[in-house]
């Protein structure tokens, strides 16, 4: 990788960095909310894997942050070259679509992990947490957080307004993330919603992610591994695929 | 030595518009090329090819030999694009822009290089500033400097003096003649054709995506238009002279090609007992020659 890919990457955390209070602590907030909503009304009802609610519900919390994170980072900023015009500054010079797709993956897996850690940190306090098996949160936040951002980054490319945008996140990303297990234990829904959520990639990115902390989940981690890294490598190949073409990028 | 940049056979089609059909066209190093057509003629479309924002249906383009498809790295790191439209980064500074803009293509440390950029666009004192506080002139000098950070043999402007202010254009202008002088190749799109005139020495005019005329910009002028001597008199001008000239407004527009020919013209005008009035001498410009062959395509020969 040159150092277009470096600059690019760089560019684009400095990009969210310098709006930080919309890009990180707003999302910190919002699940900070969640979590004293809901731990106020379930703790001391609900255990799940005999793990108190709130001790569950904070991983969970810090995983969708970091996924929807992700996804926000790269499709806001090419959405937004692309409607001002300045995604030109990136078209012009010499840098392949595979550091293109790399730069901007990356960066959205760094704000993912800056607004996860950010959210873990104001959330820690509220439950006794473990880190049973640390390695598995790091390559489920990876994982997740690198699925997202390229989706980010097929939104992006695939979307000429706003509201196309808004579309993909919320009838796409905000279903899927919200129904894959942040919030409960998918082993208490009916089987047939078991059987549904056995079909949303993210309820393993969650579930995985959640085993660093318990060493206990509803799936195996290893199984949990697989699907995601056969998602991660399908969207890979695709976003590629989309770039290589120069698809609404290069006419 | 290579082109600086070679168009071959290249075509273009938006839908059922044929935005480039079938150009051709060769620019020297060192040269000062002027691209000129109507809105909607394939300049830019042309330029976006150039610069791989456009890939061209047929043909190919090469940057100072280097293929813009196979080769493009190379060719990309030798081309300078400044684009028609107003286009900037809210998020950063000019400064921060600039070292952004150098690092894409590959240069870490161009601290010097960047300040002599600002310096001769007038920037310097704006370099700290937020792209968004700046003045539209202000910007589009900013346009240029992101053009100009990796030092390009080639610059493309596209353009670049569309809505801006007498001081910036004289700036700019200045600016860009020293680089040409240099040894960089400039081309540039204008509709402002006195502009053109003056800074280019070889003019390729498009319409409908097409290559209309090419040649030097003394040639063309010489071909499609004269100098003429206007005059407004008393009396009749001799017959044998009205039938090459044009009346209006009280004046009469007398073609001539050569100096030498004013004497004797008005010499026998005054021979004729005409009493001269009123009289300029009027320099062949490029307007009229634009004019003349977008109206009559068919008879400008394309060399």
């Amino acid at each position: 990788m040159g150092h277009g890919f470096s600059t690019l990457l760089y560019k684009e955390v400095l990009r969210f960095w310098k709006v930080a209070s919309q890009t990180v602590a707003a999302p910190v907030l919002t699940s900070l909310l969640y979590l004293l909503i809901f731990s106020h009304v379930l703790e001391g009802h609900v255990k799940i894997h005999g793990i108190a609610y709130t001790a569950f519900l904070i991983p969970g919390l810090v995983m969708m942050s970091v996924l929807q994170n992700a996804f926000a980072n790269s499709s806001s900023s090419l959405i937004q070259s692309k409607v001002t015009g300045n995604i030109v500054f990136v078209l012009l010079p010499p840098i392949s679509y595979l550091e293109f797709f790399l730069a901007y993956v990356l960066a959205s897996v760094v704000r993912g992990f800056v607004v996860g850690a950010g959210v873990l940190l104001a959330t820690f306090w509220f439950a006794p947490l473990t880190f049973a098996q640390p390695q598995w949160i790091f390559v489920f936040a990876l994982m997740g957080g690198a699925i997202l951002g390229s989706l980010g980054v097929i939104a992006g490319i695939w979307a000429d307004k706003f509201d196309q945008l808004a579309a993909f996140q919320n009838f796409l990303i905000m279903p899927l993330t919200f129904l894959s297990g942040v919030f409960y234990s998918i082993s208490s829904l009916p089987l047939f919603w078991q059987h549904v959520s056995h079909w949303n990639p993210v309820f393993y990115m969650i579930d995985g992610f959640r085993h660093g902390f318990f060493g206990v989940s509803a799936a195996s981690p290893w199984l949990s591994l697989a699907v995601v890294g056969v998602c991660l490598a399908v969207l890979t190949v695709f976003t590629l695929n989309l770039l290589k073409r120069g698809y609404k990028l290069r006419a | 030595m290579s082109a600086a940049i070679r168009i071959q056979q290249v075509s273009k089609c938006f839908g059922s518009t044929q935005a480039l059909d079938r150009v051709d066209l060769e620019v020297d190093q060192g040269e000062f090329f002027g691209l000129l057509g109507p809105n909607g003629a394939g300049k830019t479309t042309l330029i976006s090819a150039l610069a791989g924002l456009v890939r061209a249906a047929a043909g190919s383009l090469s940057v100072m030999g280097h293929d813009v498809q196979s080769d493009y790295r190379a060719a990309r790191r030798h081309l300078g694009v400044v684009p028609q439209e107003l286009v900037f980064d809210p998020f950063f500074t000019v400064r921060e822009s600039l070292k952004i803009q150098s690092g894409y293509f590959g240069i870490g440390d161009n601290d010097s290089w960047i300040d002599e950029i600002l310096e001769n666009l007038g920037l310097t004192a704006k370099a700290n500033a937020n792209m968004r506080m700046l003045s539209g002139g202000m910007k589009r000098r900013v346009l240029v400097a992101q053009a100009l950070v990796h030092r390009p043999p080639v610059i493309v402007l596209d353009e670049p003096t569309a809505g801006v202010d007498v001081e910036l254009r004289q700036t700019l202008w200045a600016f860009i003649r020293r680089l040409n002088e240099e040894g960089h190749t400039i081309v540039l799109t204008t509709h402002y054709l006195e502009e053109a005139e003056s800074l280019c020495g070889r003019i390729a005019m498009l319409q409908s995506g097409r290559v209309v005329a090419l040649d030097t910009t003394a040639r063309l002028l010489r071909r499609f238009s004269t100098h003429t001597l206007r005059l407004r008199s008393h009396g009749e001008i001799p017959a044998d002279l009205v039938r090459g000239a044009a009346q209006s407004g009280g004046w009469w527009s007398l073609p001539f090609d050569n100096f030498e020919e004013v004497e004797p013209l008005l010499a026998r005008i005054r021979a004729a007992g005409c009493r001269i009035d009123d009289l300029e001498i009027g320099k062949p410009d490029l307007e009229e020659v634009f004019i003349r062959v977008m109206q009559g395509q068919a008879e400008a020969p394309v060399n």
